[in-house]
């Protein structure tokens, strides 16, 4: 990474960037197409959708304000087999937001986060793994296993 | 007309603008932060130690909020996790929605729903009734009086 100009990942390339020659592949940039480009989509794709499903979430712990048997109702559904693989799918999410999360902060504030995004990346894609497999394992044995 | 661009790194001072932007920026990260701790210890203990998914129902939630540790743990990480949502999203409309109207109305409807779940959610938590009086005594959790 010596000669490179490595720009912050988690965010979108300014115009004013590598706009000196116009590259023949789409992939010829730095940003485009490179793991700096594909997590910060992914960031935003989770990030929305953990925000759409902590509203619902919110809606559906307000339920013990009306009965025990409403919620109670309301939550056998998040036990369903087909809620329980959504769940994983949602923890997924939720664990890669937050790792990729601290990434752009150490990218942001730590003076060598720049020059690590990519190993720091690929940690960020390790921890989850490591993270999700014991996860759904459990989860799911919980879910199908009654 | 010609605009002065300020030398990079000058003191925000001197380019004449307000530091919301900036703020909003540090909360991202801080809130970011603790909601690791905060979001990981909620599916840990609820999705991971005992039973997990199985036990949650009434009694679970009632035996959770008797203790004010974990009040004050949901609504932070309630109003933690809303804000940081709302910002994100705004960030998200301000880039995709280019007509004024359009994100305009965007935003109103971003701001409504963060209001509704962050005063709904808040009052949940503390005006939230363990032994209902009129509930089958079944579904309650165990320190409710026996009628
Ligand atoms: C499948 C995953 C999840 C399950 C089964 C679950 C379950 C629960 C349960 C049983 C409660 C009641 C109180 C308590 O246990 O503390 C609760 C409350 C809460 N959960 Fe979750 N949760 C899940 C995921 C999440 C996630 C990903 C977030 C954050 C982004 C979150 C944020 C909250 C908040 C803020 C409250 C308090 C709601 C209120 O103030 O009324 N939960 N959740
Ligand atoms: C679990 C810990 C979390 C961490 C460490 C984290 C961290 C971050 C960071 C650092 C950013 C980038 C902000 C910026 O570029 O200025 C961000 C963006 C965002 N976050 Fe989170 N976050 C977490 C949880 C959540 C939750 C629970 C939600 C949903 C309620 C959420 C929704 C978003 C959204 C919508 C964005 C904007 C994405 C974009 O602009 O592309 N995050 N997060």
């Amino acid at each position: 990474m010596s000669g490179g100009r490595a720009r912050t990942p988690g965010r979108p390339p300014s115009q004013s960037e590598g706009s000196t020659f116009v590259p023949k592949a789409p992939a010829g940039t730095l940003y485009r197409g490179r793991e700096g480009m594909w997590s910060w989509v992914a960031h935003r794709v989770t990030g929305i959708g953990l925000f759409f499903f902590l509203f619902a979430h919110v809606l559906d712990t307000a339920l013990v304000r009306v009965s025990p048997e409403a919620y109670n109702e309301v939550i056998a559904t998040y036990k369903n087999p087909i809620v329980g693989l959504l769940e994983v799918g949602l923890v997924a999410a939720l664990v890669f937001h937050a790792f990729n999360g601290l990434r752009i902060v150490l990218v942001d504030f730590w003076s060598k986060g720049p020059r690590y995004q990519k190993q720091m990346f690929i940690t960020v894609l390790v921890l989850w793994v490591v993270l999700m497999v014991p996860f759904t394992i459990r989860h799911l044995s919980h879910v199908f296993g009654g | 007309m010609t605009t002065t661009i300020p030398a990079p790194r000058s003191p925000r001072r001197l380019r004449g603008r307000t530091n919301t932007e900036m703020y909003a920026w540090m909360f991202m990260r801080a809130s970011g932060v603790l909601l690791v701790i905060l979001v990981f210890t909620h599916l840990f203990v609820n999705l991971m130690t005992g039973d997990g998914i199985n036990a949650l129902d009434f009694g679970f939630v009632a035996g959770k909020w008797a203790d004010p540790v974990w009040q004050v743990w949901d609504l932070l990480m309630l109003w933690l996790a809303m804000l940081h949502g709302t910002n994100g999203l705004r960030t998200v409309i301000n880039d995709y929605a280019e007509r004024d109207q359009v994100r305009l109305w965007l935003k109103v409807g971003l701001y409504t729903a963060t209001t509704i779940t962050i005063v709904l959610g808040t009052l949940v938590i503390f005006t939230f009734d363990p032994c209902p009086p009129d509930a089958a005594a079944d579904l309650l959790p165990s320190f409710c009086p026996v009628p």
